[in-house]
Order: C-alpha cells, then sequence, then structure tokens
C-alpha cells in the first residue's frame, strides 16, 4: 500500500485505471488544440506565417478535431472513472477496453499525422477515405471513422454491461440511453452525397445532436455522480435534477436543431421551428446552474476537492453563459440571417466549448489526482494556499472570456459592415475583415489566447504535483 | 413534510423526460422526412446539377422580401451544354473537391465553415470575378494560382492547393450550381455580379 500523498495505481479500481489513460490522451489533445489555435489566430494577424507549410485551413483542422477528440477521451474517462463505484460491479470487459484504448490512440496519432504531412489529396473519393473527409469538425477520414465507431462500440458494451450485471442507477439509465443515442448519430455523418444542402442537413445531426443534446446529458450525467463526490448531494435530488434536465434539454435541443436549417437550402418553415425552439436551449442551462447553486447552498459550499468543485461550478456558469446566453443572442433567424458564418459563431463556440464540456473534463482530472494520491486532502488550506490550480482555474476562464468577448467585437463589425451595409460581397468581406475594430478583436483574442496557454501550463503542473507529501485524508461530509 | 410533491418526484421527472425525447424525436423524423424532399436536387429549393447549363441571376423577391435565385436562358459552362448525367459527374467531382482540398476550414460555404476567407455560396455571383463572360476563366486561373492574387491589402493570400484544370472546371460548376440554391435569403443584401440582359 503506497504512503499517502503519494501517485498509485493501487489506489484506482479497474475502470478508474483505464480513465487514466483516457485523460493522459485528453491532456495531449488540449495541448495540442491550444497550440494550433494560437498558431492559427496568429494568421490572422501575420498571414505569412508558415504559409504553404501549414495553411490555415490545416490548423484550424487540427484545433477543432483535438476539441472534439479531447472532449470526447475526457467523457469516455469519466464514464469508466465513475462506472464500478456507480455499478458496484467491475468493468466487464476491462482487458478489451485497454486494447481498443491504444487502437483508439493510435488511429488519433495516425490521422493527425496525415493531416499534417499529407494534409490534402485529389477530388476523389479516395482522398475522403484516406487523407480527410474536409467536413467541419468531422474531418476524419472514412477509414478512422469506422475505427471510431468499433473503439466505441466496445466502450458502449463496457458501459451497459457493467450497469446491467452490476447496479442500474438513474445515472447508469441516462447514460446508457444517451450514448446510444450519441454514437448512433455519428453514422448519420458516415457518408458522401454531391447534394451540399442534403450533406449539411445530415451533418448537423452529427454536430448539433452531439454538442446541444447528447453532449449536453452526457456531462449532466457525469456531473451528476462529481456532485455526489464533491459535495455528497443525496442520490435522490441528483437524479431527480438530472431527468429535468434530459426532458428540458431534448424537449428544446432536439428541434432546436433548425436553428441550423435557417440557410441551408432547407424549408422556410425551420425559421420558426428552429427560432422557437432554439430559443429555449438556454432553460435547462439554468436549470443547471440553479442545481449547483442549491446544491452547493444546502451544503454550505463544504466540498472535499476545492479544485474540482470550483470547475463544477465554472461549468454550471460557463454552459449557461457560452451555450446559453451566446447561443440565444443570435439565434433567431432575424438576427442569425447577418451573423451566420461571422466572428459571432467563433466567439460563441468558443466559450460554449470550453465552458459546457472543457470545465467538466478538467474537474475529473482533480477527481483522479486526488484518488490517485490515495484520497487525500484537496480541501481548503491547500499548500502554499494553492495558488497553482487558483491562478491556472483564473487565467484559463479569464482568457477565454476575454476571447470571446474579442472575437464578438470582431463579430459585430464583421456582421455590420459585411452584412447590413456592404452587401455581403466578397469585397465587403475583406472590408470588415481590414476594419481597425476588426483587427483589434483578433489582436486581443490572441492576447487572451496566450493568458490560457499559461494558465494550461499551470494547471498541468498542478495536476502533477497537488497533494504531493501531502498527510491529510480526503475530508469527510456528514450528508446534508 | 417528507412526502415529495408529484411534480418534484424523480419518477414524474423520468417519464417526462422519456416522453419528451419520443415526442420530439417522432416530429424530427417527420420533420425530416419532408425537408429531404424539399432539398433534393430537382427540386424547386435545390435545382437540378444541370442548372449550370443556365443564366443563374439572384433577385429581390417582393413578397418574401428577400432574394432569391432566378433561373434564366441557357448559358452553358464552358460553352459546353451538358446532360443530366454529365452535369452530375461535373458537381460530383467538383463537391468531391471542394472536400479533398479541405475549402470549408478556410471558407464558408451555405454560412458554414471556417470565417478565414469569403463565403462561397454566391461566388459563383461575386462581382470580384469582373465581367460574366470572363468569370469562369477567371474562376479557374485563379483556382490554378492563387499564390500572387490576394483580392485584399490584408495580406491574406489562399496557397496553392495543386488543383488539376479538370478539377478547378469542376468546382466552378459546384460553384455555380450551389449559387443556384434557394438559401431565404442568405447572405443578406447580396450585391450580385451585374449581368447583361
Amino acid at each position: 500500500m503506497a504512503a499517502l500523498g503519494e501517485i498509485s495505481l493501487s489506489n484506482l479500481n479497474g475502470g478508474q485505471k483505464l480513465a487514466l489513460k483516457y485523460y493522459a490522451l485528453a491532456g495531449v489533445l488540449f495541448a495540442a488544440q491550444l497550440l494550433f489555435g494560437l498558431i492559427a489566430g496568429l494568421q490572422y494577424l501575420m498571414p505569412d506565417l508558415l504559409f504553404g507549410v501549414l495553411d490555415f485551413s490545416i490548423n484550424r483542422m487540427v484545433h477543432i478535431n483535438a476539441l472534439v477528440v479531447w472532449l470526447l477521451c475526457g467523457f469516455i474517462g469519466s464514464v469508466y472513472w465513475l462506472l464500478e463505484e456507480e455499478a458496484q460491479h467491475p468493468v466487464v470487459g476491462l482487458k478489451l477496453g485497454n486494447l481498443v484504448f491504444w487502437a483508439f490512440a493510435s488511429v488519433v496519432a495516425v490521422v493527425v499525422l496525415v493531416y499534417l504531412l499529407v494534409q490534402t489529396g485529389s477530388g476523389e473519393a479516395a482522398t475522403i477515405w484516406l487523407i480527410t473527409e474536409g467536413r467541419e469538425y468531422i474531418e476524419a477520414p472514412r477509414w478512422a471513422d469506422i475505427a471510431i465507431v468499433a473503439s466505441v462500440l466496445v466502450f458502449f458494451y463496457n458501459v451497459a454491461a457493467t450497469f446491467t450485471k452490476g447496479r442500474f442507477t438513474g445515472i447508469a439509465g441516462v447514460l446508457v440511453l444517451d450514448l446510444i443515442a450519441l454514437f448512433g448519430l455519428y453514422l448519420a455523418g458516415m457518408f458522401y452525397t454531391t447534394n451540399i444542402s442534403v450533406d449539411q442537413f445530415w451533418w448537423w445531426w452529427v454536430i448539433h445532436l452531439w454538442v446541444e443534446a447528447t453532449w449536453e446529458v452526457l456531462v449532466g450525467a457525469i456531473l451528476a455522480y462529481g456532485l455526489m463526490k464533491t459535495l455528497g448531494a443525496r442520490r435522490e435530488i441528483v437524479e431527480t435534477w438530472l431527468y429535468v434536465e434530459v426532458a428540458l434539454m431534448f424537449g428544446s435541443g432536439i428541434l432546436g436543431l433548425g436553428h441550423h436549417y435557417f440557410w441551408i437550402g432547407t424549408p422556410e418553415y425551420w425559421l420558426s421551428i428552429g427560432g422557437f425552439f432554439s430559443a429555449l436551449e438556454p432553460i435547462p442551462l439554468v436549470a443547471m446552474t440553479v442545481h449547483a447553486v442549491y446544491d452547493s447552498g444546502t451544503h454550505r459550499m463544504r466540498n472535499t476537492n476545492h479544485p474540482a468543485f470550483a470547475w463544477i461550478i465554472a461549468a454550471a456558469f460557463g454552459n449557461f453563459l457560452g451555450a446559453g446566453v451566446w447561443g440565444f443572442m443570435h439565434t433567431l433567424p432575424q438576427i442569425n440571417l447577418f451573423t451566420h458564418g461571422t466572428q459571432w459563431t467563433a466567439s460563441h463556440g468558443h466559450l460554449a466549448f470550453f465552458g459546457a464540456f472543457a470545465t467538466v473534463n478538467i474537474a475529473f482530472f482533480y477527481l483522479a489526482m486526488q484518488k490517485l494520491r490515495g484520497d487525500v486532502w484537496m480541501g481548503g488550506a491547500l499548500p502554499d494556499h494553492g495558488w497553482k490550480w487558483k491562478w491556472s482555474f483564473g487565467l484559463l476562464n479569464i482568457g477565454m472570456l476575454g476571447m470571446t468577448v474579442a472575437l464578438l467585437v470582431a463579430g459585430y463589425v464583421q456582421s455590420h459592415l459585411e452584412r447590413a451595409i456592404g452587401g455581403s460581397s466578397w469585397s465587403a468581406y475583406f472590408e470588415a475583415q481590414g476594419h481597425p475594430w476588426f483587427q483589434q478583436g483578433i489582436w486581443w483574442r490572441e492576447v487572451f489566447g496566450v493568458l490560457m496557454v499559461a494558465g494550461f501550463g499551470l494547471l498541468v503542473w498542478d495536476l502533477l504535483t497537488a497533494g504531493r507529501r501531502e498527510a491529510r485524508v480526503i475530508e469527510s461530509l456528514s450528508p446534508a | 413534510m417528507d412526502q415529495t410533491a408529484w411534480w418534484a418526484s424523480g419518477s414524474f421527472w423520468r417519464k417526462a423526460a422519456i416522453w419528451v425525447t419520443g415526442v420530439s424525436m417522432v416530429a424530427l423524423v417527420f420533420l425530416s422526412l419532408d425537408s429531404l424532399v424539399k432539398i433534393s436536387a430537382g427540386s424547386q429549393r435545390v435545382p437540378a446539377y444541370t442548372v449550370i447549363n443556365h443564366r443563374i441571376d439572384y433577385v429581390f423577391n417582393e413578397e418574401r422580401r428577400v432574394q432569391q435565385p432566378q433561373i434564366g436562358p441557357e448559358q452553358p459552362l464552358f460553352g459546353r451544354k451538358l446532360d443530366a448525367e454529365q452535369a452530375e459527374a461535373l458537381v460530383r467531382q467538383g463537391k468531391l473537391t471542394v472536400q479533398a482540398k479541405n475549402c470549408m476550414d478556410c471558407h464558408t460555404l451555405l454560412g458554414n465553415g471556417a470565417y478565414f476567407a469569403p463565403d462561397l455560396t454566391k461566388a459563383w455571383l461575386d462581382p470580384l470575378w469582373g465581367a460574366a463572360n470572363e468569370r469562369e476563366q477567371q474562376m479557374v486561373d485563379f483556382m490554378l494560382d492563387p499564390t500572387d492574387k490576394p483580392h485584399n491589402v490584408l495580406g491574406r493570400r489562399m496557397p496553392n492547393l495543386h488543383l488539376t484544370r479538370d478539377e478547378a472546371q469542376a468546382v466552378t460548376g459546384f460553384l455555380k450550381w450551389m449559387s443556384a440554391i434557394d438559401t431565404n435569403g442568405f447572405p443578406y443584401n447580396f450585391t450580385s455580379m451585374k449581368q447583361e440582359n
């Protein structure tokens, strides 16, 4: 038995050991996301930077693909993390799960290398199968799609079978049903069609019904477990809230898909349906925030892991602000006509992905490190006042908020000058891009991006060192 | 009071979640079936690929108060009139090339993609190509060697993606076809190229 405060895998159950691998891969991809984001951001300011070597399209593709995959790795890791405790049963196919992890990691590595070294291909089906599919967010070539589907099927089997053999809780039920939808939807993006309206119709089934429906429910389930662990919240309460969130999330999010069908050739009735249901989409996010604040209040903020808890609260507010408020701001067709496809979308995308999803993963990284060191103390009165986690928390959040606002300023300029006044032509596009206000927004985005990178560095340092030589054990919580 | 009210109970919300999700999914499936018919190639909103044999305009509709595509008289692309099969093959190769060259991670198409380069939805109609009779050749020449034709004072350029002439012509065909899709007025207030009557 390892001493308290020392890293030892013997502190973890089988599922948690596997989770740790996914977390490590998530961390590497998070770093890649930041790096390629910084380069792509710089190329706005210095267009000749790496021109013809690593063009914007390649950096941007790696930036957003690393994002999708690191978030997914974090989610898969977190489900494996909670699986055995929640089911009260060992993971049924752990060996297979480990094997699949290495296969998955290898696929990701090969795909990224091909992105960077081969980059593009000729206009034939072979390119789509072997190099890139060229569709934003799901650029991975078809061979990788198939490998990903096989990997997630094994993951799904592990989750469903472990819960079935062990204890099938409310969280388990939501997780299993959500994962069926989540992975089933991926299939909607795995075909080629010449008709771009049909292409984007199904493409949104994947993108929207992932991030604005199934991913949201997935993190809801993960957070329900997180609140029980950190606050000692009662299962009955978190599970009821989870059902509320599922009802509101799917009730608004499924038909909220319509806000992507305003301008892609689809019929005009989507303007009303998409506008109405997407206007409702912030409601579950308000519920989530109320839930987190309410639970924290009833427990007088006493919790077992201050950094993890801070990130859970950041998730509640980040989700509400990034996905809810920023999404609502330009979701009605009357305004989306001007903002669609401008830096508004980039602004919303940044805060929503970070606020709703990245925060949850980071919270679980902290839970993992706490347990890895033998369930050490991570409450108040941390050595050095816990400056590392506090500074990294501050830098990452301020960096992201700063980027979001900077991009929003650029988005205002673009939608106004290019669309409302300029006539949406190419020369109007460049006119707006060259406007000093637009350029200032892009400069500030880069500055705040650098802050985020500093925050990430501190985060990694803190995760690797927090709890070292800690002699106190985890705080015990009395039930509320 | 220990008894939980019905509206606050887990079982009520579990049932609500299942019903709401089910009803929403059914509604989405029916709407999707309808939409897919209405956006099939050859429909009123998304024209057949042979539309590339015709002149395309983008005109203001007084009733809808938005611009919409108007299909005009014959004006074959590259002076060659294509039958349905040939037109589909050309647009298919164009779309494949757009994906293979990852255009969407700099440009937007129908407003979706990245924001580093202009939207391509109505690229065929953009005044930047000069006169209508030179446009096809201008577009092909640009795609074959874009690096010294920046189109802006920012210094932002398109990299040479090594398209073949066939691919560049196919992309031109794809862009012409895409410009004929009825996008409910997107992009707003578009200033179309002047085409002689």
